[in-house]
């Protein structure tokens, strides 16, 4: 009897465990659309994404926020260019090639890149790499070096541990027999790792790219500090640029009424872009099921 | 009757086991050698020393003599022609998760074959050789993995042959199968000892005396008999192999 009581007890529990993380997000849903919605239809669904001016202070006001969505895409562009090659080369180094004593260091190594709070890789770039970009690029391509090379590269080298994580267990997840029918037709360590291992774990490395969008769009606090935030159409790689995210940080503590809601739907446009980056991963996850 | 392999003294370890004694043999160019035995006995190990695979095991040592062609494979060779010269077909069917023609382009190409219409001419040849060519040629762009097994191990044949071995090291290739795959497969082999020299590791005895034309017998590492496949199987001259084949112990 007072087993079954404790199990049936216990099954509550868990269920209202269960139920609070779903209970999260419906609540964050709901805030977010039922603020945010509101606010396109007053602005004007398309005048709001495709609206090329952001003036909030302006009178009448203007609420346009495609320059937010490019910066964020640029952005984000820029992450997986910088972040992509090396971290998937990296994975591939960790799993097939590295010695393990190496790989005893380097590792922990990747794994404390993912614990760094983003406020710090905020402030190291900000302290090095835009002063950096500033005086190498600066007499050329002119910019104060808050631009979406800057932001690019810092978003690249946050982005890694993710990438590298998740590429080096896929790559360690292909079957040896790959490996070694490769070998084994004479083909080297190198052209067996890359072409037949590597490809072996693409839907894994997909994977892994797609956890480091998802990851490089919702950045916050690194980008504002080393973007530039100026809510303006971009004007090139070596200019500042405003993301979604930032836009939404900068302007919420004093931001009032259509304008408030307005950035509460720069959050809707975002948590879009986050669910079909979602939905993309689950299907890379059945595909690689599939194989 | 000339020898592919010459084989003299050859003892294994791997760290502290020594898994095989003083294995002395000539292999034969263009016929079957069946490597039979229980298992743990030495055999794989031994035709994985043929190809260098035991390279992949770490703390393997090896010492004694093997030659192939009077080459000695463990002296001053690229690993990697002897890998093409020797090729391998491993017990579970094991192509690549790409496309047929893939699986078999792989080969020439790590070998520096680039033109389209040779790639062509070899798949074709290879899958042909291989006996799998009538049912996949409507495929080639097919992942192999849709295959069926007895037709994923007669692909992985066809990739074996596509660099165009002189030999091809057969470690139970049809243990994985069901009989008519297996029976496809042991009709292939006997095809292709006319162009090349075959070793075959097997369990099942049946197969050894169908297809083989010599047969050795391993017991805990050593070599306990080796001759003609016939007499081996008709009239073993140790008692061991007499025992092991008529099915008292093994």
């Amino acid at each position: 009897m007072k087993k079954q009581l404790i199990e049936s007890v216990m099954k509550y529990i868990f269920m209202l465990a269960a139920t609070v993380s779903i209970l999260a997000v419906a609540l964050i849903c709901a805030f977010l659309f039922i603020n945010g919605v509101p606010a396109m239809h007053e602005i004007g669904f398309f005048n709001f994404l495709l609206g090329r001016v952001w003036a909030p202070s302006d009178t009448p006001q203007v609420f346009g926020i495609f320059p937010m969505i490019l910066g964020s895409i640029y952005i984000t562009a820029g992450a997986i260019i910088v972040g992509v090659p090396i971290g998937v080369l990296t994975a591939i180094f960790m799993a097939k090639f590295c010695p393990p004593i190496l790989y005893r260091y380097l590792k922990p190594a990747t794994q404390l890149l993912a614990g760094i709070p983003s406020i710090v890789y905020g402030f190291f770039g900000l302290i090095v790499i835009v002063p950096m970009v500033r005086e190498t690029f600066g007499i050329t391509f002119g910019g104060n070096g808050q631009s979406i090379f800057t932001a690019s590269i810092l978003l690249g080298i946050m982005i890694l541990p993710t990438i590298i994580g998740v590429s080096e267990a896929a790559i360690r997840a292909v079957p040896e027999s790959y490996y070694e029918a490769a070998v084994a037709m004479g083909a080297s360590h190198e052209r067996s790792v890359f072409f037949v291992v590597t490809p072996a774990a693409g839907s894994g490395i997909m994977t892994s790219i797609i956890l480091g969008v998802g990851r490089a769009i919702g950045e916050t606090m690194a980008v504002i500090l080393v973007a530039g935030n100026q809510a303006r159409m971009p004007t090139g790689l070596f200019r500042g640029v405003r993301t979604l995210t930032a836009n939404i940080v900068m302007e919420m503590g004093y931001a009032a009424e259509l304008h408030r809601e307005a950035l509460i739907a720069t959050g809707v446009v975002l948590f879009v872009f986050i669910l079909i980056i979602n939905v993309l991963f689950n299907l890379m996850k059945k595909r690689g099921q599939q194989l | 009757m000339t020898n592919k392999f010459k084989l003299r003294n050859v003892n294994l370890w791997y760290n502290d086991f020594q898994a095989l004694h003083d294995v002395s043999m000539d292999i034969e160019a263009n016929a079957i050698t069946a490597f039979i035995g229980p298992s743990g006995c030495g055999k794989s190990t031994l035709i994985k020393s043929l190809n260098r695979m035991n390279d992949l095991v770490e703390g393997c040592k090896i010492t004694g003599e093997l030659l192939l062609d009077g080459e000695d494979i463990y002296g001053d060779i690229d690993i990697n022609l002897l890998r093409k010269r020797v090729g391998m077909v491993f017990q579970k069917p094991n192509p690549f998760p790409m496309s047929i023609y893939d699986n078999i382009a792989f080969g020439p190409k790590t070998h520096g074959i680039k033109s389209k219409y040779k790639l062509d001419d070899i798949v074709e040849k290879a899958l042909n050789d291989a006996a799998i060519w009538d049912e996949v040629k409507d495929r080639l762009k097919k992942s192999a993995l849709s295959l069926s097994g007895g037709q994923q191990q007669r692909l992985c044949i066809a990739r074996a042959l596509s660099v165009s071995p002189d030999v091809l090291l057969m470690d139970e290739p049809t243990s994985a199968l069901d009989p008519i795959s297996t029976s496809k497969i042991e009709d292939l082999i006997t095809e292709l000892k006319q162009q090349y020299t075959v070793v075959i590791v097997t369990h099942n005895m049946q197969q050894a005396a169908r297809i083989s034309d010599s047969t050795a017998f391993f017991l805990l590492g050593e070599m306990v008999e080796f001759g003609d496949s016939e007499q081996v199987f008709s009239m073993p001259k140790d008692i061991r192999c007499e025992d092991y084949i008529t099915g008292r112990f093994g």
